[in-house]
């Protein structure tokens, strides 16, 4: 999140001196994002205590989690109520490669990410016909069967789960917990990274084009089929690989926490809260409400807090529909 | 912290030379501050209806509390919401232990919530009570690990070995088996099927269907068809109701002598009220129920305690099954503590191996994996439920105890139609 | 042996279909017809059962606390359509995802607001005729299944006579066709939506006494059914209203017969394989119109 970044996408006439302050804003994004690496690096070697990381592996998957869904939901305008189908599929996926052949997590992470893609692929593909709530309806159908077809399957340990020792950290690392700190924020570096290609490259257009009207974009030439497509592989590709490092980081895995409610009404609620319409409006949400979240465990009137997502969720679709960013631009323009 | 992270690791796979480890956690603390007892609780999502366990536990440290605490230290619980999810457990443990530093662990609710612990404390070295774990310990193997249910010796295959022994003493020979898709459930069917084959019973009927299953009839038929003599079913609330229902309506054939088991559901007080007479004759798991063989002054007045709390909370208005479990580990904690005049995992664990704890549903002396050496799971029959009302299973004679042997509290009625007064 | 676990499969099967069908008419009419996506009614439905089962607590016959019910969620509907309404609808951006984004936060609000009430117990209702069956030859129909099974058919065939017969109903129909040409004719077409909202939420107060009669509910089971139901109407068509039930009927068969003769761990797979095979062999489902 470099301050020098608009808050809302580019709509970039091909003038020179924007072209020369585009760059400059992708140098600085760029230095950004491997500060942000090389920060988190030294928080592992200077800091001591392990819950720190524990709790930081968890904010940040909400990161990648709420940015690979506004590649399809924000972006191309396709809501998602399944992101724990590609999510549990990335999960599974490095779960099985640690048990067949104790594969390290820089394996699981591609090998999810290519499940997750071929999985949005295949629902992109389904659902070619269809618009809007359909979409949505077909993505709550996949979660179900993806959990369906885990019971079912004895050798991923069906309704039990399985526990699963992960391989030792490298030494670098500082410890497991650390390494997978490391891991997952290179996951949700790489994923905004990817998220604000789209949003400043043609294929953004392409997506905004499909939000506003699919058959629109249809008849003046944009190639809708291949950009629906290519949204859901792409954010089910992020999604899934937000999941892969699950077993190393929990050493268990169960199909009730990964096709459960909290991290679908998660992926959704968060880049609503921040915004939906730019790649720092879901960092600001998953931060946001991934802190709360933690510091909510703490207390002991949980339902309030279920509650309180509810009507915050309600309150932001009402009053701000861009989120936090749109609020912000608001103000902004009217002063 | 003088103990590198790096170093834990290692200690972490030669467990015998980490002996010393937790000392660096608790040694050279004033004397005066309170002794500090963490674990995660199920407030919201699936698991929800557990949290009752909370009160049992609160109960007991107002009990030790108002009796000047342990060692002199007063007790403070430590609790947080794991929303039923696996995902919070790891940061949850990781903040109990490296944040608040508590003295003692409680694990979550169940075996699948603690999964993801169970390596953390054998790293850690640190002692923690089981809360409802079935078999948790069978793989990582921790010394520091106990468990406060009854489950028994070997509890994933043996725990409901009662119902094998009630239905080989009364002559059953075919046994259909029947669990949800769910982990406790499974653990259970497996651990049936175990028993089955090594009391040379016959299996003759095994179905496994998805949670939340509302319809019965086709399964019922099929179970008919096979004609057992018991059927053991491992089920969930939801289901358990649905199943019973459908008993009723689906009928069984005349062949079943005994019906039930592992069913997760007609322990609470809303499952029982909605069930009402269509419970009669099912043979079921407890592990409290208020017959005379089991009942005592101290257990009345800590369920007395517990209602008073929790019916105006609307948690399960009775409190046989969840809440006195939770006592019994404050029990159990509370005697390591005081045994061994230390809250440090080792002399805690040393202590609890070695000797007997009494508790108020027994004394428990515990084997090398930290499960109970003698397993106290009931095995009751519901005789005599009339209507709806909730009251009636405070009252002995309502759930007789069958099994094990020295609760016994009445007699087997069967077969299970004329025991549903059909 | 076979032909026992037929019969009976197919009739346990047309019952829950019918069941289906009464869960998913509150979503005909308004995803249906009004086209507007209310993933909240599956909790309205939850809500309905409560109501029904602090009815029946007071000695009240299940079926009799719906009808008394039928009004305050009918006027719960307006006013929650003026709500919908006011946000959107004048907005004059009526976004699908906004949409569904609220009506998600809605049903959350619902849920948690029944878990803080009523706390995490399973509610339930006792009516004399539950374990009971009817037995006709073969078959054995459970009037825990058999007396809600009955309500969809009533539902639809009110609904289908007031929609066809009355002034109200066919400007509803109108609406969903053609909402300017309505306005035209001197109805505002906001009374009119607010009118066919309320009456989807009646339908809720029914179908959760269906719910609540065949089992114990908890406030999270409605989650189990926004996709059973949507099934139902996206198979049905659009606005089909006899279709619903058929597509219900369908479904309930399908899942009945997998679980009787496959296996009952993939019945859950049913209704959204069908799901998933209408939207991509055909959107416009059974017996809709092409849009």
């Amino acid at each position: 999140m470099t301050p020098d970044t608009s808050l809302m996408p580019a709509v970039a006439p091909a003038s020179r001196a924007r072209s020369r302050a585009t760059g400059l804003r992708n140098i600085a994004f760029a230095l950004g994002a491997i500060a942000v690496m090389a920060g988190g690096y030294a928080l592992t070697q200077t800091v001591e205590n392990p819950y720190v990381f524990f709790a930081a592996y968890i904010i940040i998957q909400y990161v990648a989690l709420s940015t690979g869904w506004n590649v399809l939901g924000g972006y191309a305008g396709y809501i998602n109520f399944g992101a724990t189908a590609f999510y549990g599929a990335g999960a599974y996926t490095g779960a099985v490669l640690l048990k067949a052949f104790d594969a390290s997590v820089f394996l699981c992470l591609p090998a999810a990410a290519a499940v997750g893609a071929v999985l949005g692929l295949l629902m992109g593909y389904m659902t070619l016909r269809v618009q809007g709530v359909y979409f949505a309806i077909a993505t709550i159908a996949l979660v179900v069967m993806a959990h369906t077809l885990v019971l079912n399957l004895e050798y991923l340990g069906g309704a039990s789960g399985m526990a699963l020792m992960a391989p030792e950290a490298p030494s670098w690392s500082g410890g497991q917990i650390q390494f997978m700190f490391l891991v997952m924020l290179g996951v949700a570096i790489l994923s905004v990274v990817v998220a604000r290609w789209i949003e400043i490259s043609w294929v953004g257009r392409g997506f905004r084009a499909l939000r506003a009207s699919e058959d629109a974009a249809e008849c003046a030439g944009v190639p809708t089929f291949k950009l629906k497509l290519s949204a859901c592989a792409i954010s089910g590709a992020i999604l899934a690989m937000t999941g892969a490092p699950l077993v190393f980081y929990a050493s268990f895995i169960e199909p009730e926490t990964v096709f459960g409610l909290a991290l679908a009404l998660n992926a959704i609620a968060m880049p609503l809260i921040g915004g939906k319409k730019s790649w720092p409006g879901p960092i600001i949400g998953a931060i946001l409400l991934g802190s709360v979240q933690q510091a909510a465990t703490i207390t002991i009137s949980s339902e309030l807090n279920i509650l309180l997502v509810g009507v915050v969720l309600i309150g932001f679709v009402a009053v701000a529909p861009d989120g936090i960013l749109g609020l912000l631009d608001r103000k902004g323009a009217r002063k | 912290m003088d103990v590198s992270r790096r170093k834990f690791g290692k200690l972490a796979g030669l467990a015998s030379l980490a002996v010393a480890a937790p000392a660096i956690w608790t040694s050279g603390r004033a004397q005066s501050r309170p002794i500090r007892i963490g674990g995660s609780f199920s407030m919201t999502g699936p698991l929800s209806a557990t949290k009752a366990g909370l009160v049992g536990l609160q109960i007991w440290r107002d009990d030790v509390n108002a009796k000047g605490g342990l060692l002199g230290r007063q007790v403070e619980l430590v609790t947080y919401d794991d929303q039923s999810s696996v995902a919070q457990i790891p940061s949850i443990y990781s903040k109990l232990v490296d944040i608040d530093k508590v003295d003692i662990l409680l694990s979550p609710y169940g075996a699948v919530l603690s999964a993801p612990v169970m390596p953390f404390i054998k790293q850690r070295n640190r002692f923690m009570a089981g809360m409802f774990t079935l078999a948790s310990n069978d793989g990582v193997k921790s010394e520091r690990f106990f468990q406060a249910c009854p489950w028994g010796p070997d509890g994933k295959v043996n725990w409901a070995r009662g119902f094998f022994d009630i239905a080989k003493a009364s002559g059953c020979k075919r046994i259909a088996v029947l669990n949800a898709d769910v982990e406790f459930a499974k653990v259970s069917a497996a651990g049936g099927k175990a028993a089955i084959q090594e009391m040379g019973l016959e299996l003759v009927f095994e179905q496994s269907y998805p949670p939340n299953n509302s319809d019965f009839s086709a399964i019922l038929r099929n179970l008919r068809a096979t004609t057992p003599d018991a059927v053991f079913i491992c089920s969930y609330p939801p289901d358990s109701t649905a199943l019973i229902r459908g008993l009723s309506e689906v009928g069984i054939g005349d062949s079943v002598k005994l019906f039930g088991g592992g069913m997760v559901g007609p322990q609470y007080a809303a499952n029982l009220q909605a069930l009402g007479a269509a419970l009669n004759g099912i043979v079921n798991f407890n592990l409290f129920v208020p017959e005379p063989t089991m009942t005592n002054a101290a257990v009345n007045s800590f369920l007395t305690r517990y209602r008073a709390i929790a019916v105006p909370e609307k948690l399960d208005a009775l409190g046989f099954y969840i809440p006195p479990s939770y006592y019994v580990a404050g029990e159990m904690i509370a005697a390591a503590v005081d045994g061994s005049g230390s809250t440090e995992s080792a002399a805690m664990a040393t202590w609890l191996h070695a000797n007997p704890v009494r508790t108020r549903v027994g004394t428990a002396t515990f084997n090398d994996l930290g499960d109970w050496t003698e397993r106290r799971v009931l095995m009751t029959q519901f005789q005599g439920v009339k209507g709806n009302d909730v009251d009636q299973f405070l009252q002995a004679g309502r759930q007789v105890i069958l099994n094990p042997p020295a609760l016994k509290s009445g007699d087997l009625i069967q077969p299970f139609m004329k025991a549903r007064g059909a | 042996m076979f032909l026992d676990q037929f019969v009976n499969a197919i009739g346990t099967g047309v019952m829950l279909g019918s069941i289906y069908a009464a869960l998913a008419l509150g979503l005909a009419v308004t995803f249906g017809l009004l086209h507007i996506p209310n993933i909240a009614h599956p909790a309205f439905v939850i809500a309905g059962a409560y109501v029904v089962a602090v009815g029946n607590a007071y000695g009240l016959d299940p079926l009799l606390v719906a009808v008394i019910a039928l009004v305050p969620f009918y006027v719960a509907g307006l006013a929650f359509y003026e709500f919908y309404a006011r946000l959107f609808e004048r907005r004059g951006s009526a976004d699908t995802m906004n949409a569904l984004t609220l009506f998600f936060g809605v049903s959350l609000v619902v849920e948690t607001a029944l878990l803080i009430k009523f706390g995490t117990n399973q509610q339930s209702v006792s009516v004399a005729y539950v374990g009971q069956s009817l037995n006709i030859g073969l078959l054995s129909l459970p009037y825990r299944l058999l007396v809600p099974a009955m309500l969809a058919p009533v539902m639809v065939l009110i609904l289908w006579l007031y929609l066809r017969y009355t002034h109200s109903g066919i400007a509803i129909r109108a609406v969903a066709h053609d909402e300017r040409a309505l306005s035209v004719s001197g109805i505002d077409p906001r009374w009119i939506k607010r009118h066919a909202f309320g009456i989807a939420a009646a339908t809720a107060v029914v179908a959760g006494a269906a719910l609540i009669i065949i089992g114990p509910v908890d406030p999270f089971g409605g989650r189990l059914m926004i996709g059973r139901a949507f099934a139902v109407v996206v198979l049905a068509g659009m606005g089909s209203l006899p279709g619903t039930i058929a597509a219900g009927i369908l479904i309930g068969v399908s899942e009945s017969l997998v679980s009787a003769f496959a296996s009952p761990s993939w019945a859950p797979a049913v209704a959204f394989s069908i799901l998933l095979a209408t939207l991509a062999l055909r959107p416009e489902g059974l017996f809709g119109a092409r849009r």
